[in-house]
């Protein structure tokens, strides 16, 4: 009995080794599958206090293939991808939602006028039940969300300018027809 | 088992050499080589350019091993007086880590990839890497990660020989000290770099990395406590043995978690899940084969001396408790969304709210007891008579308590709680080497002469509790009384904050080589004097298209006053960012004297002279399982 005590580190690290092995065959950079492919959650959100970006809710996203983007000031990433954004809403004329998460409005205003606004819409999302409805892991994450309104492709973390030939632009591409 | 020795030395040697081209690669631009393409640019300054090897994941890996391998040659030099068996048994479990290591960035993760035809220049390091602090931070914190290595292969050895005494954790004890002390400074170098460059005062936030980083640094500050116990009175072995494997465990699992990208996280690498699987790989096999030959060997390790629950050994017993519930807590927050995802229940995150709520408690106790510990006697104490002895500590205590209340007029309760256990570690630790030395109750002749006797190991001690007293403080301070204002200024416009008025004085360009920069100017005054000149910038990097905020800190060790300049609207008014922060260099300055208190104490005399008690008879031989 008292030998087994000694040999519960060993059991306890096993389990966690099984779960390390499954967490890696997950890519945390793709949805989890119940939500490919399905029509945008259900919300609505008010516009960024102080913006001029109108609100979000689910009825905006039809009509037009678009980015939904999840960021916050406070988030590191999503100043590293901001640039890309810009890239993307300005050169490419893609049309990009933001969810601002859990944010100040104050400090979520001077981070679009210093790094520039890629957002065609801000919902501002206080409280963070909106990006619980999207099943956001971790932000910054982008989707993609086609003409009808489904979300066709999850991208977690930044997007790095790599990602965007490699990923975005090809899934847009091909939804754009 | 003569080969230990040279063979420890070679690998260093051969690693070294190979850091050595790749920094070389790194410092003339060689642009054949795809990670130098990938992370340099021949306008960045040279101090980036040598940093830059390890700023990327290939060079930071090779960084990890000449790291490793450093610390096997210092053990197979310095470690004349250990015996023949355990040395050759440490030493090949070094070596055998380090065989581990190589094979990963040999099979996933090569840094002298070449690419043919070589452009013509790179795309450059992130500008945000490109910062003092963090040039420094890595090479500590590996310090501190890899050093721990040496105290899970001491403590391998001491499985396989079936055998751990005092002299075992005397040998120990400088390593995990000289690890801690690494990891110490790395992570306020990470914390301090997070403060002054991503511009939003924030300094600590629980990101996953962070936490990989926060653990073993937990752990090991466990370890080394009970080590002490091991030491001076041969007892809690198996638990110091279980320490010291899973404190390099977690420095294990914090390097997976950082290369695997199962936890997506701010300091996001290139992930590759072959990558993954193979530190996976490795970790099972260290952890696995470590813990396996613990549940084995450790039932036949001797039981050591017996204690009294109030004593000094019981003091080291909770305060590894607690230190241990806390790394626990840290773990479960960190991977608790894995857990989650992996049983299908979903993605979550878990944010600060979990940690302050259950971290916090955790540390009250931890930092109670801290000042009485060191004043218990070893197996039995009088905890009324050392309470007696902590009577001025206390009192001085309640002063810096009353003088918060009075000076903030209340504030929040857990404020308070901090200010006293900052007061109480820091008192505390005073009021133990005051009783060492007798101070006011012996002639002050006598008492200095004590205090230059004092063991080395009694000034670290209380230096670094001293230190642990600063940094609460610094934390305390910075999160309950800041005041902050984001307004829109002009040049000629001023503010006040926190008693100080700031004029906005006026704008200026600056180049530099790699990137064009907007200043501001700012003027601080109280009252009639000048303050300070303040500077505030906004760096753009063309290269990478990129822009850095570059704050403006004014301090006076006290507090700070940080001024961050936006970007101009199209009237030319700035969004100006100005906090006030109390107490939030004492943070790092509480660091700094946590790490000297280590060192101080890693000069103790015991650990640079032979070890008194040495056993001279060989271990018994034990058969092979």
């Amino acid at each position: 009995m008292k030998r087994l005590l000694f040999l519960l580190p060993l059991i306890l690290f096993g389990v966690l080794a099984v779960y390390f092995a499954v967490g890696l065959t997950r890519d945390p950079r793709a949805v989890p599958s119940a939500l490919i492919d399905k029509p945008v959650p259900q919300f609505s959100l008010a516009p960024l206090e102080g913006s001029d970006a109108p609100g979000l809710a689910t009825a905006d996203l039809k009509g037009k293939v678009r980015l939904v983007n999840i960021f916050a000031s406070w988030c590191a990433p999503c100043r590293i991808e901001h640039p890309v954004l810009m890239r993307l809403a300005r050169e490419y004329g893609i049309e990009i939602a933001g969810i601002n998460q859990k944010d100040k409005p104050a400090d979520a205003r001077e981070m679009l006028e210093r790094e520039g606004n890629p957002f065609a819409r801000i919902g501002a999302d206080t409280d963070g039940r909106a990006s619980i409805e999207w099943g956001v892991y971790g932000i910054p994450e982008t989707f993609v969300v086609d003409r009808d309104g489904r979300i066709r492709y999850r991208h977690v973390g930044p997007i790095m300018p790599q990602d965007l030939d490699a990923k975005i632009l090809p899934i847009i591409r091909e939804l754009q027809g | 088992m003569e080969v230990g020795k040279p063979a420890a030395l070679g690998q260093f040697a051969l690693v070294a050499l190979a850091f050595a081209a790749l920094m070389h690669a790194y410092v003339v631009s060689d642009f054949s080589v795809l990670n130098v393409v990938q992370n340099s640019h021949t306008s960045k300054p040279m101090l980036y350019k040598v940093t830059g090897v390890w700023g990327n994941h290939e060079g930071s890996m090779l960084l990890w091993v000449l790291i490793l391998s450093l610390f096997g040659a210092a053990v197979a030099l310095f470690g004349r007086n250990l015996p023949p068996t355990l040395k050759a048994r440490v030493l090949s479990v070094q070596g055998l880590i380090g065989v581990g290591f190589l094979l990963f960035i040999l099979l996933t993760s090569n840094p002298f990839v070449r690419i043919d035809p070589p452009p013509l220049d790179g795309q450059d390091l992130n500008p945000l890497l490109q910062d003092p602090g963090l040039a420094f931070h890595p090479p500590f914190l590996y310090l501190g990660y890899v050093g721990f290595s040496v105290a899970f292969s001491f403590a391998a050895a001491a499985l396989i020989e079936g055998r751990v005494d005092p002299a075992w954790a005397r040998w120990v004890r400088p390593w995990t000290l000289a690890a801690w002390c690494g990891l110490t400074v790395g992570i306020a170098l990470g914390s301090w770099w997070a403060y002054y460059e991503l511009g939003w005062g924030g300094w600590w936030f629980w990101d996953p990395v962070e936490n990989a980083s926060f653990m073993p640094w937990l752990a090991g500050t466990a370890l080394l406590h009970s080590a002490i116990v091991v030491e001076k009175r041969d007892a809690l072995k198996s638990w110091t043995i279980l320490l010291a494997i899973l404190t390099f465990g977690l420095s294990l699992v914090g390097t997976f978690l950082v290369r695997s990208g199962v936890l997506s996280s701010v300091h996001a690498f290139a992930v590759d899940p072959a990558r993954g699987v193979f530190i996976l790989a490795l970790l099972m096999i260290a952890m696995g084969g470590s813990l396996l030959l613990y549940g084995l060997r450790a039932p036949v390790l001797k039981l050591g001396g017996l204690f009294a629950p109030i004593s000094r050994e019981g003091a080291l017993v909770l305060n590894n408790l607690l230190l241990s519930t806390a790394t626990a807590t840290v773990f479960l927050g960190t991977m608790y969304p894995l857990f989650l995802d992996a049983v299908g229940g979903g993605k979550v995150s878990v944010g600060p709210p979990f940690f302050n709520a259950t971290f916090v408690p955790l540390m009250v106790p931890l930092v109670a007891a801290m000042a009485v510990g060191p004043l218990l006697a070893w197996k039995r104490a009088d905890l009324a008579g050392a309470l007696g002895r902590l009577k001025a500590a206390a009192a001085l205590t309640a002063i810096c308590v009353l003088a918060t209340l009075y000076a903030y007029q209340g504030g929040p309760v857990l404020a308070l709680v901090g200010i006293a256990m900052a007061a109480w570690a820091f008192f505390g630790a005073l009021a133990e080497l005051a009783d060492r030395v007798k101070l006011f109750r012996a002639p002050l002749a006598e008492s200095l002469r004590r205090a230059v006797n004092l063991p080395r190991s009694a000034w670290g001690t209380a230096v670094a509790h001293a230190g642990l007293g600063i940094a609460i403080a610094g934390m305390t301070g910075s999160t309950a009384w800041m005041t902050e204002k984001i307004t829109l200024m002009r040049p000629g416009e001023t503010v006040q904050v926190a008693g100080y008025d700031i004029a906005f004085t006026g704008l200026g360009q600056e180049r530099a080589e790699n990137y064009v920069a907007t200043l501001g100017s700012f003027r601080v005054t109280a009252g009639n004097s000048l303050v300070a000149d303040l500077r505030p910038s906004e760096r753009f990097f063309p290269v990478t298209r990129q822009s850095t905020t570059e704050a403006a800190i004014h301090t006076n060790w006290v507090s700070d006053l940080y001024v961050v300049l936006g970007k101009p609207d199209e009237q030319g008014a700035h969004v100006v960012r100005i906090y006030h922060h109390p107490l939030v260099p004492w943070i790092w300055i509480g660091a700094i004297v946590m790490a000297a208190g280590g060192c101080i104490s890693l000069s103790d005399r015991r650990f640079r002279v032979g070890v008194p008690e040495r056993r001279a008879r060989p271990a018994a031989p034990v058969p092979a399982e």
